[in-house]
């Protein structure tokens, strides 16, 4: 067996691997974005009391929490342009299709998730904390932002965290629609070369790194904010 | 200041309020006392809409406040509220418990809310303690904090909903104190509570409730020493001598 480390590094192998490693930020970064934007809209549509808007979003997150991530990145990416009008498939086909339904996908199933770490998080801040907001002349939304989210985010950061160190990993599945993240030029340059021990090797110890840096973060935010509002 | 006409309550078949009337005063301090489940609390919600009413009127200031598009932020930021179990804000200091309402409802700057809490703080006592968690202070001084909070609205009312049910023997005193320095303030204060010294001390009025009513509203030395209704009268007696239950007489000598 022999791991030549200076494969990896040589100028038809390296750039590959970056710009792999760069989409599959990207992906994630902006799926991200999308999730917790898309979370907060799902909790505020739950908070609505009409029994209509519940079940939709309901239905909305069992969708995304019970198809598996892949099939639903194949939906989008398959199924949503039969549909779609013929303008606006056009105007995606234009750009980076692969990457921009992936992004979709990932974006709407991680928010399903978010939406629930988020709503449990509000679940758990007692209902007298709103009466004393409200006490002191507070508005419903003023409420909301200086007293309830607040509790509720730091309840909600581990679970969030776990869940965006999920979305990390799955934007691996995005190769199953062809987006050039890591995961797919690392079967590419595998396929051409042989090299798989180097050629894994190498995405494997970039997605440890990574991870383990959200995590990093994670426990920096738990510490800065902690839940129990211990002295 | 406070003027309730013919007020009631329902929760389902249980009459809460049945048909309450009552007037406060400017400067008053009323204390409310009663047994549990008489309405005391409900009463004393109903002052700020923290509860809602199903028929009669609340004027606060001569006006009503349940009349439809009464503004009740406007209401509640000028009443002050202290609770039972204090519900300071845990992710916020003391200090930044008693700014929130200054910064955020008032619109008072930043500079001018923290010396304003830091004055309050110091008036009932935490100098010591304004950048402290709630969860780093006992019970007695997360409710000196709650009140400082309550002060900060910069009040003509504020309204105890049992403030000392919730703490230790030795922490009650401490409140009652603070308490008893802003009745001599001139503060109006509405006060739900069953320590019947601070009411023969404090109070300029007794209601006392039960079964959603008002039953009897006296001067407090004319309360303790004759009350009038049968309800009272069995009221205080037991309060003021409590009687062992099932084998308590060991227990009793134990205590006497």
């Amino acid at each position: 067996m022999d791991f030549q480390l200076s494969f990896l590094m040589s100028s038809n192998v390296l750039p590959l691997l970056l710009q792999g490693a760069a989409t599959t930020v990207r992906l994630f970064s902006t799926a991200w974005i999308i999730g917790i934007l898309v979370a907060f809209l799902l909790v505020g549509l739950r908070a609505v009391p009409n029994r209509w808007i519940g079940r939709i979003v309901a239905l909305f997150v069992e969708y995304h929490r019970n198809v598996p991530t892949v099939v639903q990145i194949m939906v989008w990416y398959f199924g949503m342009p039969e549909i779609l009008p013929q303008d606006i498939k056009l105007w995606i086909n234009r750009g980076d299709t692969e990457f921009l339904f992936a992004m979709i996908a990932l974006g709407l199933n991680v928010s399903a998730f978010f939406a629930e770490d988020i709503r449990s998080g509000m679940r758990a801040v007692p209902h007298t904390q709103l009466e004393a907001a409200r006490s002191i002349g507070l508005s419903a939304f003023g409420a909301l932002i200086y007293v309830l989210l607040p509790q509720a985010l730091r309840i909600s950061v581990p679970p969030l965290i776990n869940r965006s160190l999920i979305l990390f990993k799955d934007t691996s599945l995005a190769m199953a629609i062809g987006v050039a993240e890591l995961s797919y030029q690392t079967k590419a340059i595998e396929n051409l070369s042989f090299r798989s021990l180097e050629v894994f090797f190498a995405s494997t110890v970039f997605y440890l790194l990574a991870s383990l840096a959200l995590m990093g973060i994670g426990a920096w935010f738990s510490r800065r904010f902690p839940p129990a509002f211990k002295g | 200041m406070i003027d309730l006409q013919h007020v009631n309550k329902w929760y389902g078949q249980y009459h809460a309020l049945d048909n309450v009337t009552g007037q406060i005063k400017k400067g008053e301090v009323v204390v409310v006392c009663g047994p549990s489940g008489s309405g005391k609390s409900t009463m004393i919600r109903t002052l700020n809409r923290l509860e809602t009413i199903q028929s009669g009127r609340i004027f606060v200031n001569g006006e009503d406040i349940y009349s439809p598009g009464h503004d009740v932020n406007k209401l509640r930021a000028g009443i002050g509220f202290v609770f039972q179990q204090f519900n300071l804000f845990p992710h916020l200091s003391a200090r930044e418990n008693v700014m929130l309402s200054p910064l955020k409802v008032a619109g008072m700057s930043k500079a001018e809310a923290s010396d304003l809490a830091a004055e309050l703080l110091t008036k009932v006592g935490l100098e010591h303690r304004i950048d402290a968690m709630p969860a780093q202070l006992s019970g007695g001084q997360q409710q000196r904090v709650a009140i400082a909070r309550a002060l900060a609205q910069k009040p003509p009312l504020i309204l105890f909903d049992e403030p000392t049910s919730a703490l230790d023997p030795e922490m009650v005193g401490e409140v009652l104190s603070v308490m008893k320095q802003l009745a001599s303030e001139g503060m109006t204060m509405v006060v739900v509570t069953h320590e019947m010294g601070f009411a023969q001390e404090v109070a300029d009025r007794i209601w006392f409730m039960d079964a959603g009513k008002i039953l009897e509203e006296a001067l407090p030395r004319d309360f303790f020493s004759a009350p009038k209704h049968p309800r009272a009268q069995r009221f205080l007696a037991d309060i003021l001598s409590p009687k062992m239950v099932g084998h308590a007489p060991d227990a009793a000598e134990a205590l006497a």
